[in-house]
Parts: C-alpha cells; structure tokens; sequence
C-alpha cells in the first residue's frame, strides 16, 4: 500500500492551500476530491471559467476569480491529485497510520498516511418546508453550481427563500447574469441591522467582507426584484413538479406561481468524515450545528487527524484558505521537514489572517440567525427524504422513549436511506432536543458507519491490495 | 427545466436518457445535463414512489441517484456526461445490474 506523509481530502480553497504549503515543505501528499477538478464547491469549475468561458467571470465576480490562482499553484504543487474520486472509508488505528479507502476509476483503492486533513467544507443546511422533496425545488448552492459548471439557470418564475450571505451573492450574480428572478423571500427575521449592530466593532477588521455585503443589498435594491420580508411558513405546492409556492410575509398570505424554487438558510459543516472517524464534536448555538473540536492548529481530539476550512465551522473562503496553512505547517513540522522559526513566523501570519476573516461571523450569524423553527417542526412534513419519515413520526418515536437519533434511526429508518443521514441528521437532532427540553449536544447525532459512499461490487471486488 | 447562458463553450456530447438521445455539453455533470434536457423527475422513491429530482448537486442528498450504463444508485451530479452513455431513471428501490427486462445488458 502506499504511503504518502500527508493525506487531504477535499481540494477546496483549504485542501488545495494546505497541499501547496505541505509540498513546500517538503511532504509527500495526496488529495482526493469527488469532483472532476479542483476547486471545492465556492471555485466550482473555477479553470474552466477562467479559460475557455472567461465571459461568465463577469457575473461571477472577483472573489470566484481568485480561486483560479490558488488552483493553479495547486496543480503545479507536485501533490498527487485524484479527481472525481469518493473516499468511503477512513481508519485510524491507535498507533501508526491511517488508512483510506477510496473508490477510484471503477476499482477501490487505498493509501496509507501519517497525517488525515479533513477538508470536506460545508453542505447548505437542510430547509424541511412542506414540499420540499418536489422536482423543481433545489438549494441555492445547488443553482449556483449549475451555474459554476454549466452555464445553466432555472426558467422563470423563479423564486429564491432564506436567508444569508450566499442567498445576497447568488441574486446579485443572477442579476449581473440576466437571470430573471420573480422574487426573493427574506425569511431574515426583522431587525437584522439592530442585531448585529453590537458585533460592528470587531467586525470592522472584516471590512471586505462588509463591503461586499453593503454592495450586493445595493446591486438587489436597485434591480428592482420583488422582495417579500420577514416570511415565514412557507410551502413548496404541485404533484409531480413545483408549481406555486405560499408563505406569509409579515403576517400576510401570499401565493406565486413558481417553476423553480430556491432555498437557502446557510451552511453547516459536512460531518460525514469526522463522524466516521469518532472525532469529538460539540454543539455551536450561534450557528446551530455540530462542529468538531478543534485545536488551535486545526487538531481534532484524533491523533493526527486534522479539519481545515468549513468543516470546521464556518468561516468562509479565504478563512478555508488560512487554516489550511496553520494545518499544513503543524503537520509538517510534526513530520520533521519544516523548519521550526520559520514555520512558526508563517502560522503566526496565517492566525492573524484567519483571525481577521472571522472577526465578521458574529456580526453574519447575528443579522441572520440559523432557524429557530425546525426544532419546533411537527406534523407530516418530511425530515428524512430517502426514508420519508416526517417530523411527527420523530415526535413519536422520542414519546415512544428514543432518546437520540440512533434509537430513532432504529425506530424509523429515518438516516438509514443512500444519503446516510445527511439531509435529516440536524433537523432530528433538533426536532429530539425539542420534543425532551434536552441540549442538543446531550441528544448527539448519528452513529456514521462506512461506507459511507456507494460502493458498488465491482469496485469492492477491484480492491487492489498490492497499489 | 433549466436554460443555458449564451457563450458557453464546449464540444457537444450526445447521451441517452430512458432511449432518447440528449445533447448535452461537455463538463455537464449527468445531473445538469439531465436537467437542461427537462427530464423531470429522475428518480421515484422506494417508499411512495414520489418523483424527486436533483436537489444538492453536490453529493450529499443522493436525490440524483440514476442507472448509468447499467449500474443503478450512480449520483448524477458527480458524473461528468460521456458520448453514448445510457442513463435511466431510478424506479424505486434499485435492482441488480440487468436485472430490468428491457435493460440492454
């Protein structure tokens, strides 16, 4: 088996920044990403834009241009690059290596590693609203991947609901597109303004990032797009496709015919890799979601398993990029080819970076504030979308005396579908912490057991144990 | 259905969906180009057999589970489009590869 010094999965703006400082020091690496090419999920086919169809960088704007330079020093980086492969198992034994299996080319693969970085970033926050399992209805990220890669757009009416950075970013790169969008619904809470007015201060250190924001509530206003405010229960109508959408606007019914609908209400880490690998997490209130813990040079409570980037907790691109390199430099010097002063001078560099990048998420998580309302779901609105369990049916089962997700998993299948729990996991552990008045951190999360990807036979029969 | 920008660049890449034959562009994902074509929902549930289409499109909801060429629960959105490829809709719960009657294999 192979044996690399460090092992990266994900090469988003973390996983390919923390490749290029490891091959600077000297470490031999690999990366893995399940996409065709480098990038993550924020610099989605960001060489393809940036070569043949430079014309979309114009609505994609400059920060997505940025990636462009990052990926390039990744691939020149000399760390060995496996796209469009999709890790379904990682081991970390007490003493020694770890190991990962990976599907790969139609046959499984694995490597050995003296160091693990998780940097598997952030999926969008499942938004369970009646409806929200119907063909026509997908995630914000979800639409602007489609617009990353292929150029391609939803047909009006197209609606967008939620709340958000990425929601702002995504209407201004529609506008600046020529993308009609019908109308956006802010379920913001009012008084966003006055919530995060307290965290300016320390905020101003982010003045970028404000800028930017200030610039897209800007470019929105003067589009002219129809913004419904503080919404609320909302509902995705049809029977095989979307076909209208309800909610309330500050108190107000309204209904619209949609073709596509968009939600988006923030994002969470992906705790898939992290789970599996029986790291320790705990419960982020401000964010309401499980982070991993994490040492002050990304460590989690594994040895030598290490997250960079948003798999960590939210922080962003260029944040993403810093804690990269804190990872890198530490792993490094733990495998003895970096030179300590100046590998401590480069992290110091790279806290004070990252640190400035974070210095906004309060004043982000205050003005919009993960929903409070999925604790509280009940009825039969669907949680689990591969085993279509409802929310009631969790109350149930916590009546019934399941007293976390695994008893309810039991009980329900609920997480036991292809998806593994990734689009209920929260929204269960949610609803249970309701349903017993318990902390959610007591309530816990799914038991992730590999693999964690589909494995076909082929594959598994391919395992090839002499590479 | 989804629309394209003008100006993309690309070769053109020619696949079947259910028999048919789709036009697609080369670095569509199978997801994308399934949803340019307007094919709707791509996949029922094993439960109700409720339609569902791509939801994520970036591996998590596995709601873009299609048979590519045969295999069944292939996730649409990480599968770059090929000339010729055979894709059909996931009916339910997925059975063995050539296991459909009217499957080719």
């Amino acid at each position: 088996m192979t044996r690399f010094d460090l092992a990266i999965i994900g090469a988003g703006p973390a996983g390919m920044s923390a490749a290029v400082t490891a091959r600077d020091a000297g470490l031999s690496v690999i990366v893995v990403d399940e996409q065709p090419a480098p990038g993550g999920q924020i610099w989605r086919a960001v060489g393809r834009n940036a070569g043949a169809r430079s014309g979309n960088l114009a609505f994609l704007g400059e920060d997505y241009a940025k990636g462009a330079e990052l990926a390039a020093q990744f691939e020149a980086s000399g760390a060995q690059f496996w796209p469009s492969a999709s890790v379904w198992h990682a081991d970390s034994p007490d003493e020694g290596d770890k190991t990962v299996t990976v599907a790969w080319d139609g046959a499984t693969r694995q490597f050995r590693a003296g160091a693990l970085l998780i940097a598997t970033g952030a999926m969008e926050r499942p938004v369970p609203v009646p409806g929200w399992t119907l063909p026509g209805v997908m995630t914000v990220g979800a639409a602007q991947t489609l617009l990353k890669s292929s150029g391609l757009h939803p047909e009006p009416p197209l609606l967008l609901a939620g709340s958000g950075p990425l929601l702002l970013l995504f209407a201004a790169q529609c506008i600046a597109a020529g993308i009609e969008i019908a109308a956006l619904l802010e379920t913001t809470p009012p008084g966003a303004y006055m919530r995060g007015l307290p965290h300016l201060p320390v905020a101003l250190l982010g003045w970028r990032t404000l800028l930017k924001g200030h610039r897209l509530k800007r470019q929105l206003a003067a589009s002219g797009i129809p913004v419904y405010r503080a919404v609320t229960d909302l509902v995705a109508d049809g029977t095989e496709q979307l076909e209208r959408v309800r909610f309330r606007s500050a108190g107000m019914p309204v209904e619209l015919e949609a073709a596509h609908l968009l939600l988006h209400e923030g994002v969470v880490p992906n705790p898939q890799l992290t789970r599996l690998l029986r790291c320790d997490h705990h419960w982020d209130a401000a964010q309401r979601c499980f982070r991993p813990d994490l040492s002050d040079r990304g460590e989690t409570s594994v040895d030598n398993v290490f997250v960079a980037g948003d798999g960590g907790g939210i922080g962003g691109a260029m944040a993403a990029v810093h804690s990269g390199r804190i990872a890198a430099f530490e792993i490094a010097e733990r495998f003895g080819s970096v030179n300590r002063p100046s590998g401590d001078v480069e992290i110091v560099k790279a806290r004070d970076a990252l640190r400035a990048e974070l210095a906004v998420r309060p004043l982000l998580d205050a003005m919009f504030p993960p929903p409070d309302w999925i604790a509280r779901l009940d009825g039969d609105v669907t949680v689990c979308r591969c085993e279509e369990v409802s929310a009631a049916a969790v109350r149930k089962a916590a009546a019934l005396g399941a007293p976390g997700p695994n008893q309810a998993k039991a009980f329900l299948r609920a997480g036991m579908g292809p998806c593994q729990g990734r689009m209920c996991g929260l929204t269960i552990t949610e609803i249970l912490a309701d349903a017993h008045g318990e902390h959610p951190e007591r309530i816990g999360y799914y038991r992730i057991r590999p693999p964690i990807k589909p494995v076909t036979l082929g594959e598994l029969a391919a395992l090839d144990g002499s590479d | 259905m989804l629309r394209r920008l003008p100006e993309q660049k690309g070769r053109r890449v020619r696949f079947l969906f259910e028999g048919e034959q789709v036009h697609a562009l080369e670095g569509d994902s199978v997801a994308a180009a399934l949803l340019a074509a307007g094919a709707g929902a791509t996949r029922t549930t094993p439960k109700s057999g409720s339609p569902r289409a791509p939801y994520c499109m970036m591996g998590v909801c596995f709601e873009c589970l299609v048979e590519i060429d045969g295999v069944p629960n292939r996730q649409a959105c990480l599968i770059e489009v090929r000339d010729g490829m055979r894709v059909r809709r996931q009916r339910g719960a997925p059975g063995l590869p050539g296991e459909a009657e009217d499957d080719p294999v």
